[in-house]
C-alpha cells in the first residue's frame, strides 16, 4: 500500500504522464539544437515547436520565451537583466520596487544588487492577508518615478497563497513607463495567467510546479524589453542567455504548460473544493488554528496554518512520521529552519511565524489525503503543543 | 523504543545513531543547529554547526536509513551557553561551556522536546558508559576507552536525564568506531575530532571575548604583579585574555630571579590585577564547590576521586557534602556544598571550573569551583 499523503505540491509536483512521454520521446535523439545539419534542425524543430505551444498557451509571442534552468534563474534573469539594461539607458534609474513577501529567488538578487550594483530596494508593506499595499506603490513611484528601473511584484505567494492585484499593479506602473516582472510559478496551471493580457513585461514560470520536469523554466520577456545577459556564452536564447538548450527537458515543460494551461479551471475547481475541506476539516479538530493569507483570493491547492503554541518543525516531523508530506513554509538554510520572511511581513509575531505549516494540494490530491491530514492533526498538534511546553 | 539521535556531523554521533538502530530502535537523526550565523565550511577541527557540518549529519543519516531534520536551538544555546560562558568570565571565572550544553542543552532542551513529541531517550556520541546499579538507578562510568572518555562534561547529568540517555559508544575505543563508520559506508570516518570551544570559531577565546563581551569586559587592562616581591613586572590589555595557571602569552620583559618559568596565580576582575609567581605557588589541596549535580544519590562523604578538567588527571579525594540548614524556600540542592580535600595536590584550578566527582570509574556528580584553598608552605 501507498501510504504516502503528499500535500506538498508547492515545492514540486508530480509529473503528468504526457510530459513524461514527451521529454522521454527524446532522450536518446541525438543532435544540438544549434547545429546545422539535419540532426540539430530537427532538435531545433522540438524546441521551437515547444516555443510555440508555449506561448499559445500563455498568450505571448513564440520570440518573446526564453529558456532557462527555472524559476530561480529566471527570477535572476529578470530583475538583474532588467535593472542593468535599463539603468545603463539613464543611470538614474537605480531604484527596484517590489514586495517584502517576494521569494528569496527575487529576494536575494536584489540584496546583490544593493549591496554590489548600487540598486535602491524598496519592499513595498504587505496587509495582514499578505496583499501588497498599492498607496505605498503609488507614492513610491510618484515620489520620483525616472529613478525606477523595475518594479517585481509576484503573481501568486508561494507560502501562504495570497494573489497580488497585478493588473491593478501593472496599471500603475505604465503611469510611469516603469516595467513590470511578475515570478508566477505558483500561478501557471492554478489560476488565469494571460501574458500579453496582464501586460507585464516580464514572467517568470517554471516546469516542477507545473507538472513538467525539473530545470527548465522560462521567462517570458516583452520583446521591447532589453534585458542583458547573466549567462554568457554562444547566446542561444535571445543573446540574453547561453547554454545548449536542452530539448527533452523544453519538450516536457511545453506538454506540461500546455496541459496545465487547458485544464486550469477544471483542475482549480477541483483542487479548491479539497482545499476547503482541509480547513474546514483541520478547524474543527483544532479549533484555534488561524489560517494565513486572503481567504478568497487565494492559490486554489493552497492551505496555510498557524497552530498556536506549536513549533511547525515539530508537527512537521510528527506528520512525517505518519506519512503525511507538507512544509513548514519557511526558508531553509541548511536545513535551519528560521521564521517565515512573508509572515513577519504580514505582522505577525515570530513565535507565530514559526507555528505555520503549509498543506498545498495539487493533481494527484485526493479526498483520501484530505482525510488523513484532518484525522492525524489533532493529535500531532496536541503532542508539538506537549514538546514546546 | 523511539530513539532521538543527535548528530553532529562528525564521526561518533554517526556510529552512535548506526548502533541505536542495529539495536532495533526507531531512531531518528537530528541536527542541532546552535549558531545563529552558521558558517559554510569548517575549518579543521575547529567550529561546528557549519552547513558543512549539518550536510554530513544528513548524509550518515541517508546511509544508516534513518529520517533526518535539523532542530534550531541557537536562540537557547546563546541564552544557556555563550551568555552564560560571557557571564563567567566576565566575572573573572573560567567556565567550561559543554557542560553547560549538555545540562542544558542536549540533555534539557532537546530531552524535553524529545520526550514532548514522544520519544524514549536521547542518544549521543559521547564516550561513556551506563549501567543499571544494584539499587535499580542507572549509573554512568567512565568509557572503556580512557583516552576518549567523556564522562566528565556528562558530569552534570542526574538520575532522570541518565534514565533517558543513551551513549552507544561507551564500550568501544575510538579506532574500533573509526573503522566501524567505514565499514558501515559512513563518510565522515576520517573527519577529524572536534577540539576547542565550538562557537569560537578561530580559537582565540581572548579575542573572541573582547569582541563580544564589548563594554562588559570587567577591565580593559591592570597591573602584571609579582606574588612574592608586589612588583609591577608589566601591564596587560584585560584579565580576559587570562586562566589561572597560564603561563603563555605574559609577556613580561624581566625575567624572574631565579629563571623559572612564572604562572598566573590569581585574577583580580575589578581592579585588572594579574598575580604572578612560581608553579608550586599554584598548587591547592581543597576546593570549595557549588551548584552540585548528582547523578544519583546524593553522598554524605566520600572517599574517590576527582577530575578538574576534560582530559586531566584523576585527583585522589575525599568529598564531604554540606547541607546547610535550611532558611526561607530556596530550593535546597541549590545550597547544597561540596568540600573536596585533595589528596594529590591539583595546579592551575580556576573558580567555575567542574570538580567531577568519581567512585572508582563511576560518576557521582559534580559541582561548580567556587574558591580554592592554596597548599601553605
Amino acid at each position: 500500500m501507498n501510504s504516502t499523503v503528499y500535500l506538498d505540491h508547492a515545492a514540486t509536483t508530480p509529473m503528468v504522464p504526457a510530459a513524461v512521454e514527451a521529454m522521454t520521446a527524446h532522450l536518446l535523439d541525438v543532435g544540438n539544437p544549434s547545429s546545422l545539419h539535419a540532426s540539430g534542425r530537427q532538435a531545433r524543430r522540438v524546441v521551437e515547436e515547444s516555443r510555440e505551444t508555449i506561448a499559445q498557451a500563455m498568450n505571448c509571442r513564440p520570440g518573446e520565451v526564453v529558456f532557462t534552468s527555472g524559476g530561480t534563474e529566471a527570477d535572476n534573469l529578470a530583475v538583474k537583466g532588467i535593472y542593468w539594461a535599463r539603468r545603463d539607458v539613464d543611470p538614474r534609474r537605480r531604484r527596484i520596487l517590489a514586495t517584502a513577501i517576494e521569494h528569496h529567488a527575487v529576494l536575494d538578487p536584489l540584496h546583490w544588487l544593493g549591496e554590489r550594483e548600487g540598486a535602491e530596494i524598496e519592499l513595498l508593506p504587505v496587509d495582514s492577508d499578505g496583499r501588497v499595499d498599492l498607496d505605498a506603490l503609488r507614492a513610491s513611484l510618484a515620489s520620483d518615478p525616472a529613478s525606477v528601473a523595475l518594479a517585481s511584484v509576484m503573481w501568486a505567494n508561494n507560502e501562504v497563497g495570497t494573489l497580488e492585484p497585478i493588473e491593478e499593479i501593472v496599471a500603475i506602473a505604465a503611469q510611469h513607463g516603469v516595467p513590470v516582472h511578475t515570478d508566477a510559478v505558483q500561478a501557471v496551471g492554478a489560476v488565469p495567467v494571460d501574458f500579453a493580457g496582464s501586460g507585464v513585461d516580464a514572467l517568470t514560470l517554471t516546469g516542477h510546479k507545473v507538472g513538467g520536469p525539473y530545470g527548465v523554466g522560462a521567462l517570458l520577456v516583452r520583446r521591447e524589453v532589453d534585458v542583458t545577459a547573466l549567462v554568457h556564452g554562444g547566446g542561444q536564447e535571445r543573446d540574453i542567455r547561453s547554454g545548449t538548450i536542452d530539448t527533452p527537458a523544453i519538450a516536457g515543460l511545453a506538454a506540461a504548460v500546455e496541459l496545465s494551461v487547458k485544464h486550469q479551471a477544471e483542475h482549480a475547481t477541483r483542487v479548491a473544493l479539497l482545499r476547503d475541506d482541509l480547513i474546514a476539516g483541520v478547524r474543527h479538530v483544532v479549533p484555534d488554528a488561524i489560517l494565513n493569507g486572503d481567504p478568497t483570493l487565494r492559490l486554489p491547492g493552497n492551505a496555510h496554518f498557524s497552530f498556536p503554541g506549536c513549533e511547525g518543525d515539530s508537527l512537521l516531523m510528527l506528520l512525517d512520521a505518519r506519512g503525511i508530506e507538507c512544509s513548514t513554509g519557511s526558508a531553509c538554510s541548511a536545513g535551519v529552519p528560521q521564521a517565515s520572511h512573508v509572515l513577519l511581513a504580514m505582522g505577525r509575531a515570530e513565535e507565530e511565524a514559526r507555528s505555520s505549516l503549509r498543506f498545498s494540494l495539487g493533481h494527484t490530491s485526493t479526498e483520501a489525503d484530505v482525510r488523513a491530514v484532518v484525522e492525524a492533526i489533532a493529535p500531532c498538534v496536541e503532542r508539538a503543543r506537549a514538546a514546546k511546553a | 523504543m523511539k530513539v532521538l539521535a543527535a548528530m553532529s556531523g562528525g564521526v561518533d554521533s554517526a556510529v552512535a545513531a548506526a548502533r541505536a538502530a542495529d539495536a532495533g530502535h526507531d531512531v531518528t537523526g537530528i541536527h542541532l543547529a546552535l549558531s545563529r550565523n552558521p558558517q559554510s565550511y569548517r575549518s579543521g577541527a575547529r567550529g561546528c554547526c557549519t552547513i558543512e557540518d549539518s550536510n554530513d549529519a544528513r548524509r550518515a543519516a541517508d546511509v544508516i536509513g534513518i529520517p533526518f531534520y535539523v532542530w534550531d536551538l541557537s536562540d537557547r544555546f546563546h541564552a544557556d551557553v555563550v551568555e552564560d560562558f560571557m557571564d563567567e568570565y566576565a566575572a573573572g571565572r573560567t567556565p567550561n561551556p559543554c557542560l553547560r550544553c549538555n545540562e542544558k542543552i542536549k540533555f534539557a532542551a532537546v530531552l524535553d522536546r524529545a520526550l514532548g513529541l514522544g520519544f524514549d531517550a536521547v542518544a549521543t556520541g559521547h564516550y561513556a558508559q551506563l549501567r543499571t546499579g544494584p539499587d535499580a538507578l542507572i549509573e554512568m562510568h567512565r568509557a572503556v576507552d580512557h583516552g576518549k572518555d567523556q564522562s566528565y562534561v556528562l558530569g552534570v547529568l542526574d538520575q532522570e536525564q541518565l534514565a533517558h540517555s543513551m551513549f552507544p559508544l561507551g564500550d568501544s575505543t575510538k579506532d574500533v568506531v573509526r573503522l566501524e563508520a567505514a565499514d558501515r559506508g559512513l563518510l565522515v570516518a576520517d573527519k577529524p575530532d572536534s577540539h576547542d570551544i565550538c562557537f569560537v570559531a578561530d580559537g582565540d577565546n581572548a579575542g573572541w571575548l573582547k569582541e563580544k563581551l564589548g563594554d562588559r569586559v570587567p577591565n580593559s587592562g591592570g597591573d602584571i604583579v609579582d606574588e612574592a616581591t608586589g612588583e609591577v613586572l608589566g601591564r596587560h590589555e584585560g584579565t580576559v585574555a587570562y586562566t589561572i595557571g597560564q603561563r603563555k602569552g605574559l609577556r613580561i620583559g624581566t625575567p624572574a630571579p631565579d629563571g623559572r618559568p612564572r604562572f598566573v596565580l590569581d585574577i583580580e576582575p575589578v581592579s585588572g590585577t594579574v598575580t604572578v609567581g612560581p608553579r608550586e605557588r599554584l598548587a591547592v589541596d581543597r576546593l570549595e564547590g557549588i551548584k552540585p549535580r548528582w547523578c544519583g544519590s546524593v553522598p554524605s562523604r566520600l572517599e574517590g576521586t576527582v577530575q578538574l578538567r576534560a582530559h586531566g588527571e584523576e585527583h585522589r579525594a575525599v568529598v564531604t557534602v554540606g547541607r546547610p540548614p535550611q532558611v526561607g524556600s530556596g530550593p535546597p540542592v541549590e545550597r547544597t556544598t561540596v568540600s573536596i580535600e585533595l589528596l594529590d595536590p591539583a595546579y592551575g584550578i580556576a573558580p567555575g571550573q567542574a570538580a567531577v566527582i568519581y567512585a572508582g570509574s563511576r560518576v557521582v556528580g559534580s559541582a561548580t569551583i567556587a574558591s580554592t584553598r592554596r597548599v601553605t608552605a
